[in-house]
């Protein structure tokens, strides 16, 4: 292992930079695949053994190929950006071999943009200047004019889709561990606390809790050694903003450790990853060997004297381990049961002593603060919260994808402007955000900007940042019963609030779900709830009602249509609908004969169709096919 | 369930390498039994005594470890393994219906397995591939936006 320096630290950028400029480089095209898990999904593999198999049989050389994460529009999945001598970079979307390989032709080899399929070309900042400004044509839209783009202000996700993710060299090129070497050059641990606190940071796994105050109390205690832990446990279904950060750009994370280690004395950081993000866990792998390789982890950090290094641990698939001291026991090996506190961790935590545990989003955020300062970080947001904040839009909405935007932003550019509004013929119903710790907020509240306290007095929370869209084919009352089962499915066991009290909640759900609750049901809801919240444990229990909760304050009307009309309005739970085609809406279109795995519907041109109750098996495949509402 | 096959003697061994590997290392319970359960496929009660016996720790410390976390099991499973996600986006999209369709084509329940052993079927909480909701995973891969039926011949393709 060597010890590097900072002024080795400049020449690597240096020298990469001009490496991966095609000018300086010699190279002819350079193709980024964007290759995430979204996009391995999509189909991202097929491109790349195409494109593999073309430079080889056409015996091309002068192609560099970059496999970097997630650009953010998930939904358009497999994407490439494509760099060019004298042409912007142009990201193409939603392709396929056939369409990569037209590209590869006319653009890569011809150097002439495939408009058909290109999604946005982008104005290069680093090239610019040193050759003439490429001619952006007419007939493609500029990637900061789309609105999925446009609102979205890149901190945290800065270099998204940008890096070779396993490669150490680009991502310092793009100023990684240059926060740290200011650090470990020019400041004392006191001094990194307090821009910390001046950039107003809060940690971004969910509470909300003030990221500098939490570094100063865990310096405070003075029993070593003291832990860094990073919590990659994104358990809330619907979230996957860390493993998106952890797949495109891991080398922010661990600088962020280091820092954080160095603020409050610790020599070994700890990372937690959820043992189903596989790429994530094999990303980190590579970048803690390289920065290890480089002296950046290890002994001696930059020839300053500090040490500090870092180990992966794969979590075994239980919700609660994100609570910060369930994790810790997860750690130790024993069952992740969350304990009460005080002691905080950041007095006694992993295995008894001090420990700091941050949120992957939050680490993602500190090397850019030391590198900027906090005032810098502080300029943006709102009066309480400080900077950005990642979500993953997901569910009935039409862009699909991660989008950060500014603190203070409102839920309404997300869903209707980045997130393009609600997919297909349906109307906005609710978004959910935050998990199963989070709420269900209707169209009123679309309004409410993001921030940890005006999210709070809506009764939802910020969480991880999950935000699901949903339209008026999604129940509410089958929403609260879906996280409800999920809590109850989670729940260590450890106190008995949670543990009975959201079994009983489920009860009453499943009751008012097939069509046999009382009125006296949701008062009865709404007090469990209460007592729920406030005297279980751990932040799983004070949050696990907020979905039944939620649901009942803004979607009263549905509970009440399920227990007085024996009707479910969304057409989801399945005791309460007829299976009855209703001959005056049904435009007679045959979908939903087409869509019967049983056969059931008999349908002829210009005749309503009709269901046969003896072969349904009430699957709802009919209701989700007709556009009408027919189905009753 | 057919019958528990027994743990052949290579098995074995392996499983008492890695007891040795991880013997006197703080906090290796959790990494002992997911190795123990990649040789295996499962982890059967004698698995975890001899890990109790090998880790000086309970059996019952090591049960209520296996029993906490999601990942491990102590039932056999298919020789391939088919994973519904029933995350909020993929349950907002329909994947109840794909994994009740599943349940049906295969004749099992969700945690069973099919009587000849080529399947087993499990249900997950949010596979963080929500943009392609709805979504599953056969064995390693990642089968995105999947109709109830599509999900038939996608897992019968698999032999």
């Amino acid at each position: 292992m060597q010890t590097m320096t900072s002024e080795q630290l400049q020449e690597i950028k240096k020298r990469t930079t001009s490496d991966l400029s095609l000018h300086e480089g010699g190279i002819r095209a350079k193709i980024n695949l964007h290759m995430g898990t979204c996009g391995i999904a999509a189909g991202a593999k097929k491109l790349q053994a195409l494109i593999l198999r073309n430079m080889e049989e056409k015996g091309i050389r002068d192609i560099r190929m970059i496999h970097s994460g997630c650009a953010g529009l998930c939904s358009r999945e497999p994407m490439v950006t494509i760099e060019s001598p004298g042409l912007p970079p142009v990201k193409y979307c939603d392709l396929n071999e056939e369409k990569i390989q037209e590209i590869f032709d006319r653009h890569v080899v011809n150097g002439e943009i495939v408009a058909a399929y290109a999604l946005a070309v982008e104005e290069h900042p680093a090239e610019v200047t040193t050759r003439e400004k490429p001619v952006l044509p007419d007939n493609v839209s500029r990637l900061n004019e789309i609105p999925f783009f446009k609102h979205q202000v890149l901190w945290a996700l800065r270099n998204r889709g940008l890096i070779d993710a396993e490669n150490i060299d680009e991502a310092i090129a793009n100023d990684a561990y240059f926060g740290l070497a200011k650090v470990l050059s020019s400041m004392t641990p006191e001094q990194v606390i307090e821009e910390v606190k001046t950039s107003g940071l809060r940690g971004r796994g969910g509470a909300g809790f003030p990221t500098g105050s939490k570094w100063e109390e865990g310096r405070r205690y003075s029993s070593f050694p003291k832990y860094v832990i990073c919590n990659g446990d994104e358990g809330d279904p619907g979230a996957f903003m860390d493993r998106s950060v952890l797949e495109s750009d891991p080398h922010a994370v661990l600088e962020g450790m280091i820092i954080c280690g160095f603020a409050v004395g610790a020599h070994q950081g700890y990372i937690y990853v959820r043992a189903e993000y596989p790429l994530a866990i094999q990303r980190l792998n590579v970048a803690i060997e390289k920065a290890r390789s480089y002296g950046l982890l290890g002994k001696n950090i930059l020839g300053s004297g500090f040490d500090f290094d870092i180990g992966i641990y794969p979590g075994a698939g239980a919700f609660v381990c994100g609570e910060s001291t369930a994790l810790m026991y997860s750690l130790e090996g024993k069952r992740g049961m969350p304990r009460i506190k005080p002691p905080r961790s950041t007095e006694a935590g992993l295995w008894g002593q001090p420990t700091v545990l941050n949120n992957v989003e939050t680490f993602a955020n500190v090397p850019a603060i030391l590198r900027n300062g906090g005032k810098w970080f502080a300029s943006i947001g709102t009066k309480g919260s400080k900077g950005t904040k990642v979500f993953a839009l997901a569910g009935t909405v039409k862009n699909v994808g991660l989008v950060e935007v500014p603190m203070g932003t409102m839920l309404r550019t997300i869903v209707y402007d980045i997130g393009g509004g609600v997919s297909g013929k349906r109307k906005f119903k609710a978004i959910q955000i935050g998990g199963p710790s989070g709420a269900c907020l209707p169209t009123s509240l679309l309004d409410t900007e993001i921030d940890f306290d005006s999210l709070d007095a809506a009764g939802a929370m910020m969480g991880s940042g999950g935000l699901v869209v949903m339209n008026d084919s999604t129940c509410m009352v089958d929403t609260a019963r879906f996280f409800t089962d999920f809590s109850v499915d989670e729940s260590c066991g450890k106190c008995v609030p949670c543990r009975v009290g959201m079994k009983l909640m489920l009860n009453i759900l499943n009751r008012i779900a097939a069509g046999k609750g009382a009125m006296e049901d949701i008062g009865l809801l709404e007090r469990l709830g209460r007592h729920i919240k406030e005297s279980s444990h751990c932040g799983l229990g004070k949050s696990a009602p907020n979905p039944v909760l939620s649901t009942i304050r803004y979607f009263r009307e549905e509970y009440e249509a399920h227990i007085q009309e024996k009707r479910c309005p969304a057409l989801v739970c399945t005791d309460l609908i007829a299976f009855r085609v209703n001959a005056d809406k049904c435009k007679m279109c045959g979908l939903c004969k087409k869509a019967c795995p049983t056969e059931a519907i008999t349908w002829e041109k210009k005749t309503p169709a009709v269901i046969n109750p003896e072969k349904c098996i009430r699957c709802r495949s009919c209701i989700q096919a007709c556009t009408f509402w027919a189905i009753e | 369930m057919s019958r528990v096959e027994a743990i052949s003697a290579d098995e074995w061994e392996k499983i008492d390498q890695v007891i040795a590997k991880y013997r006197g290392r703080h906090g290796s319970l959790i990494p002992v039994l997911k190795e123990g359960q990649d040789i295996c496929g499962y982890l059967p009660k004698e698995v975890q005594r001899r890990i109790a016996a090998g880790l000086h720790l309970s059996p019952s410390q090591v049960y209520g470890v296996v029993s906490f976390y999601a990942f491990f099991t102590t039932v056999p499973r298919g020789k391939h393994i088919i994973r519904v996600c029933l995350g909020t986006a993929c349950y907002v999209k329909g994947s109840q219906q794909i994994l009740e369709r599943l349940e049906q084509d295969l004749g099992l329940k969700v945690g069973g397995i099919t009587k000849d052993r080529k399947y087993s079927l499990e249900a997950v909480r949010c596979l963080g591939c929500c943009s392609l909701a709805p979504a599953i995973v056969v064995d390693d891969d990642t089968h995105a936006l999947v109709e109830p039926a599509e999900a038939v011949r996608i897992v019968r393709s698999y032999e």
